[in-house]
């Protein structure tokens, strides 16, 4: 029964348990789910706690921390067990969020129009005009159906006594709903039964809700169509970008940063692959001074220019509307009684965590006099202030904290410390145990044509400690799902529009962004590098492993392919060769180079998947490859996104140091496992749109680059008359099955050379690449798609005739050979300039960002 | 001193090495009207046309002209031209008789009664002037105890007018004010916004204007077509029995402007009234050309050598 789990759990009189009250009874919404908890086995719970940590990796859950030094994405933190709420409690919280979000719009309409808490005095113009998110450009600005919040989240925490309290408001892009969807998804999988049993309220209606206001209040099309909304990110370095993503795409929304985006006739367009797109709505992930370079901060490159005169225009609506930032201030909820009062003529439902604004003279006495049970913050987020708590401050710390406090009071605001509630967590360590920790719940409210609605639901967030004063993401904490109980029977209502008419149907990604068709391009490049790359180094190190001393000219003459194709770095190795070269040269010219030990020829290949850093080699080019995939993370599906984890992961894994040649091979398996499902996904996972239509030309050329190249060097080099070389030459083109199933016999080259250049039936062929690059480009444009019409027709005059009767073993470069390998470095070249050119007419480029100019 | 009318010509020329293919401006350079100032003619010359073109008052009641070219183009210009009438509105009230300095502070203190709403917008920090109290401490011995506001502020002129070089090569408009502070030297925007610091760290509420001042050319010599500048100045609020009233001080002529400024419009800073300010695609970064002449309407001026050269 529950007291196994619970012995070890303390209960503590100085802050409120979620779970357990007075006389450490269970409260009664989580006694069905402590139930089940503890009959689950310790076996159960390990299975649970591996499927949230394999689930997070996999989906690619992160949250970048700017300040880590390596810069690097962080995974998510989720503990499996949610927070539990009655729905009598929600309907509380529920009834106060409510009412605090159109407070909170209605200061906006007030602030940015009439002004009128300003001029009776219920507000100081210092918390309005001294703060740097109040965009004066925005004044006078009305927004339709005056709603400047369209998504409004709250921070509360409960106090020992067990009220809630508003510790934070979230007015400008609130972050987390993206996150608390995710948690949802992940931890209802883990207890399905308990989620099914227990009523839990569900998410989806809200976002579609959220989807309904959006396209309620945009500006109608000009031609009827539904209005086009955007989700408008920062790029890939934001700390949420992964929500950015999975919000657009779980919203339908095409994810666009600000040089996706231009502003002709006071109207904004989406530039796409077939010319400009009206935007009606974007729902911001940007700060809102960033939003328009011309006038709000001139140094932004994320804005678009012009953006604000089509707001004023009443041609776009953005969500939230600028200028909502202004509410993003520390010492703004002392006020907010008052201002209730006034604007809304109600009691605020629900109080905020204890504040007082130092610009008030008697508040700046209560300050001094309470530094100790005080935290002191910036009263606005330009100042960048850490909090820093009274009781911390000692001797002349203290002082010259009083000092500032006393030069510059406006600036500060102090507010009473929170101590946060508790609630269990399921500790990593431990075989079955609950630990207590901190938490704090961000409640989302959307506005709806009839007022606001609030997720049923939200983002629980969990202090790393037990005492931890702060509740951060930034910080290493954790979160939680939140289930709030229904006593009816929730809906099983998801986000599947039932009334779609036939207008709503949409065949073409006509919303693609040529950024997007760009990236998509270069994942089509990269991934086939990479599996190119993989597969010749593969060739090499696998005849290290187990051959005998008849398989090094193989192996010599795949090396020299290697280097000649520019896949082994240079490294100081070569670099000594040189001396040693010129000592010999007056020796005759014509003397054998120097043949490299089998040791060089380890470190060299080793050293071509990756060196000490992770930027060169194939490593490299794996990198590129994720990132590239994260720029258009949105456009592929779930399982798509697992195959590119994984492969990161595995990457991660890979020892860089000291690799083994065993463990290089097998990360080339994996590499090439890897790729062959990218290439399945591809061919079988994607919508048949422009986008895709680039991804796969992009394979197309850069194997054809890739084949073309290989092939011409493997006919121009001496090294591969040796035995067992068109053994690799066809093992490298995928091609040796096929080749043994026609022929049953040592391969010669001129059948080699008929499967893996002439045969348009073998997909590893040159001609195979040519013709399908030929196919795609033709439906995107007849002057770009014959550049390659001249490539097909000589390769189709060539007449594999010549290679009759020849022994390629005895051949010392002939006439035949080096007409077929100047041929393939044409096409080759072909291949490089086609690319060239799709980028000149069709991608966007880094240049095309606005610059300031200011004259006097 | 009678009232005085300029004929005001203000052209900006920008001449981008490689072409611009969308650029939007905002413009601040149409005259405010004041109680002393009608301009009587005006008119803003765009080569090449824009595609959209429109004016509006912005947030700080100051005319503002925007305009978008969409089409590619290699050179912007832009002529603005101004017929103006400015009376003389030297204040009449003696500086000693205002009040003093910290009375005026605290009364535009958060609790005081009536509110200053008119003021609230010039008293804090904006993003070129900064409020610390290395700024005050500077001020600070011309704002001794209980003296009268007005006669403060203009010995803070004087002071600023007295101990900064002008130095056009010391500083750029992205020279921070408190580095202003430091090498006392700059030109007429940055001594305007060292004063808007100075004041703004005391608790006084003072705006940033931009326009124009009528200058002398050399005894015996004529007046040189696009030899002068656009000119930068503060003003600062005084209340009285009325609500309050502005007074301008010029740090950089230790004047008080009278019939000889011109106003173009006013604000936080430079930032929210700068003559011309835009954002391009393509072109390049290079400074344009800019020449503004003021004369005495009814004077003719002589093309300069210089321009006409180039």
């Amino acid at each position: 029964m529950p007291r196994s789990l619970l012995l070890n759990y303390p209960r503590r009189t100085d802050r409120f348990d979620e779970m357990l009250a007075e006389g450490s009874e269970l409260r009664p919404a989580w006694r069905g789910f402590l139930e089940h908890l503890s009959t689950a086995t310790a076996e159960q719970m390990r299975h649970r706690t591996d499927y949230v940590h394999r689930r997070i990796l996999e989906n690619g859950i992160t949250y970048n921390v700017y300040a880590d030094p390596e810069g690097a994405d962080r995974p998510w933190e989720l503990d499996p067990l949610p927070l539990i709420l009655s729905s009598g409690e929600w309907d509380e919280i529920s009834a106060a969020v409510t009412q605090r979000a159109r407070l909170l719009n209605a200061l906006l309409v007030d602030l940015y129009g009439e002004q009128t808490l300003l001029k009776d005095g219920n507000l100081p113009p210092a918390l309005v005009y001294g703060h740097n998110n109040y965009l004066w450009s925005c004044q006078g600005i009305r927004p339709p159906g005056d709603t400047w919040l369209h998504l409004y989240a709250a921070d509360l925490a409960r106090s020992p006594d067990g009220r809630w309290w508003v510790i934070g408001d979230r007015t400008q892009a609130p972050s987390g709903a993206g996150y608390a969807l995710e948690n949802r998804v992940i931890v209802s999988r883990v207890f399905p039964e308990q989620f099914r049993d227990l009523g839990v309220q569900h998410l989806a209606a809200f976002f579609a809700a959220l989807q309904e206001n959006l396209a309620h209040w945009a500006p109608t099309s000009e031609d009827g169509q539904k209005p086009l909304v955007v989700l408008l990110t920062p790029g890939p370095y934001n700390e949420t970008y992964f929500e950015h993503a999975y919000l657009a795409r779980y919203l339908g929304y095409p994810l666009v940063e600000g040089q996706d985006l231009t502003v002709r006739n006071q109207r904004v367009y989406l530039k796409t692959l077939t010319g400009l797109r009206r935007v009606h709505a974007i729902v911001r992930r940007l700060d809102d001074d960033f939003c328009d370079p011309l006038e709000l901060r001139g140094d932004s490159a994320l804005g678009i220019p012009g953006l604000l005169q089509a707001v004023r225009a009443g041609h776009v609506l953005m969500a939230n509307a600028l200028g909502s930032g202004l509410l993003e201030s520390a010492a703004l909820p002392g006020f907010l009684p008052g201002v209730c009062e006034k604007l809304l003529g109600e009691e605020l439902r629900m109080p905020s965590v204890g504040t007082w604004w130092c610009g008030e003279e008697s508040a700046l006495d209560f300050v001094i006099d309470n530094l100790d049970r005080l935290v002191i913050k910036g009263a606005f987020p330009s100042q960048h202030l850490e909090p820093t708590f009274g009781d911390e401050l000692k001797g002349a710390k203290r002082d010259e904290m009083i000092d500032r406090l006393r030069t510059r009071p406006q600036a500060y605001v102090a507010q009473e410390l929170v101590r946060f509630s508790q609630a269990p967590t399921w500790s990593k360590v431990h075989e079955r145990r609950l630990l207590p920790r901190g938490v704090a719940l961000r409640v989302f409210v959307a506005a709806t044509a009839n007022g606001y609605t609030v997720m049923p639901g939200g983002l629980t967030r969990v202090t790393s400690a037990i005492n931890a004063r702060m509740i951060s993401m930034q910080r290493g904490g954790s979160s939680k799902d939140t289930w709030v109980l229904g006593d009816v029977a929730p809906s099983t209502f998801s986000l599947i529009k039932p009334l779609l008419g036939k207008a709503d149907l949409v065949r073409s990604g006509s919303n693609l962004s040529s950024r997007v068709v760009e990236n998509l391009f270069w994942f089509g490049r990269y991934s086939e590098r990479c599996e190119d790359g993989a597969r010749l180094l593969r060739v090499g190190l696998s005849r290290l492993v187990d051959a005998g001393p008849e398989d090094i000219p193989a192996l010599l003459s795949a090396f020299e392919v290697c280097k000649a194709l520019g896949l082994l770095p240079q490294n100081t190795e070569e670099k000594t060769e040189l001396p040693q070269q010129e000592t010999t040269s007056k020796e005759p010219a014509n003397t054998p180079p120097k043949i490299p030990t089998r040791a060089e020829i380890e470190g060299r290949l080793l050293a071509g998947l990756c060196t000490s850093e992770w930027g060169d080699g194939l490593a490299g080019n794996v990198r590129r490859l994720l990132w590239v995939g994260a720029q258009v993370r949105e456009r592929f599906s779930l399982d798509n996104w697992h195959a590119l984890n994984r492969l990161q992961h595995q990457l991660q894994g890979y020892n860089k140091q000291k690799p083994a040649i065993r463990d290089a091979l097998a990360f080339l398996d994996q590499m090439l496992l890897a790729a062959s499902a990218l290439a399945g996904f591809a061919m079988d996972d994607m919508t048949r749109d422009d986008g895709w239509r680039f991804l796969i030309i992009g394979r197309r050329i850069e194997r054809l680059i890739f084949l073309a190249n290989a092939i011409s060097q493997f006919l121009r080099l001496q090294s591969t008359r040796a035995p067992g070389c068109i053994e690799w030459l066809l093992e490298l083109a995928d091609s040796i099955i096929t080749y043994r199933s026609r022929y049953m016999a040592q391969p010669e080259l001129m059948p080699a050379l008929d499967l893996i250049v002439f045969d348009d039936t073998n997909p590893h062929s040159v001609i195979f690449q040519l013709q399908g690059a030929q196919r795609y480009l033709s439906r995107l444009s007849h002057e770009i798609g014959d550049s390659l019409d001249d490539a097909v027709q000589r390769l189709a005059a060539f007449d594999l005739k010549c290679f009759e009767s020849r022994d390629f073993g005895d051949c010392q470069s002939c006439g035949t050979c080096l007409k077929l390998a100047d041929l393939l470095d044409e096409i080759a070249n072909a291949a490089a300039n086609l690319s060239d050119r799709l980028a000149m007419r069709y991608f966007t480029h880094i240049g095309d960002v606005g610059r300031q100019t200011l004259a006097a | 001193m009678p009232t005085a009318r300029y004929h005001i010509i203000h052209e900006t020329r920008y001449d981008y090495e490689c072409p611009v293919s969308l650029s939007q401006q905002l413009l601040h350079l149409t005259p405010r009207d004041c109680p002393w100032q009608t301009c009587v003619e005006h008119a803003i010359d765009i080569i090449p046309t824009p595609t959209h073109d429109g004016t509006r008052l912005d947030s700080f009641g100051n005319p503002l002209r925007q305009f978008a070219i969409e089409a590619p183009h290699d050179s912007l210009l832009v002529r603005a031209e101004s017929l103006i009438d400015v009376h003389p509105h030297l204040t009449a009230r003696p500086f000693a008789k205002s009040p003093a300095w910290e009375t005026v502070r605290d009364g535009l203190a958060y609790g005081a009664h009536p509110v200053q709403l008119d003021a609230a917008p010039y008293l804090f920090e904006s993003p070129y002037v900064r409020v610390k109290r290395e700024f005050s401490a500077y001020a600070a011995p011309c704002f001794t105890p209980g003296r009268p506001l007005l006669e403060a502020v203009q010995a803070l002129m004087k002071k600023i007018f007295t101990e900064f070089k002008f130095d056009p090569k010391a500083t750029t408009i992205a020279t921070p004010v408190l580095k202003v502070l430091e090498q006392k030297r700059g030109v007429c925007q940055d001594f305007a916004h060292l004063m808007l610091a100075c004041l703004r760290s005391l608790g006084l509420a003072a705006r940033y204007v931009s326009g124009y001042l009528l200058t002398q050319p050399p005894p015996g010599q004529p007046r040189m077509i696009g030899a002068d500048a656009s000119h930068a100045w503060i003003s600062v609020f005084c209340p009285d029995k009325e609500g309050g009233f502005w007074v301008d001080f010029d740090p950089t002529n230790n004047l008080l402007p009278d019939t000889q400024h011109i106003t173009l419009a006013w604000g936080r800073d430079f930032g929210d009234i700068s003559p011309l300010r835009g954002v391009i695609l393509g072109g390049d970064a290079k400074m344009p050309e800019v020449a503004v002449t003021v004369m005495p309407a009814g004077e003719v001026a002589t093309q300069a050598p210089h321009f006409s050269a180039e």
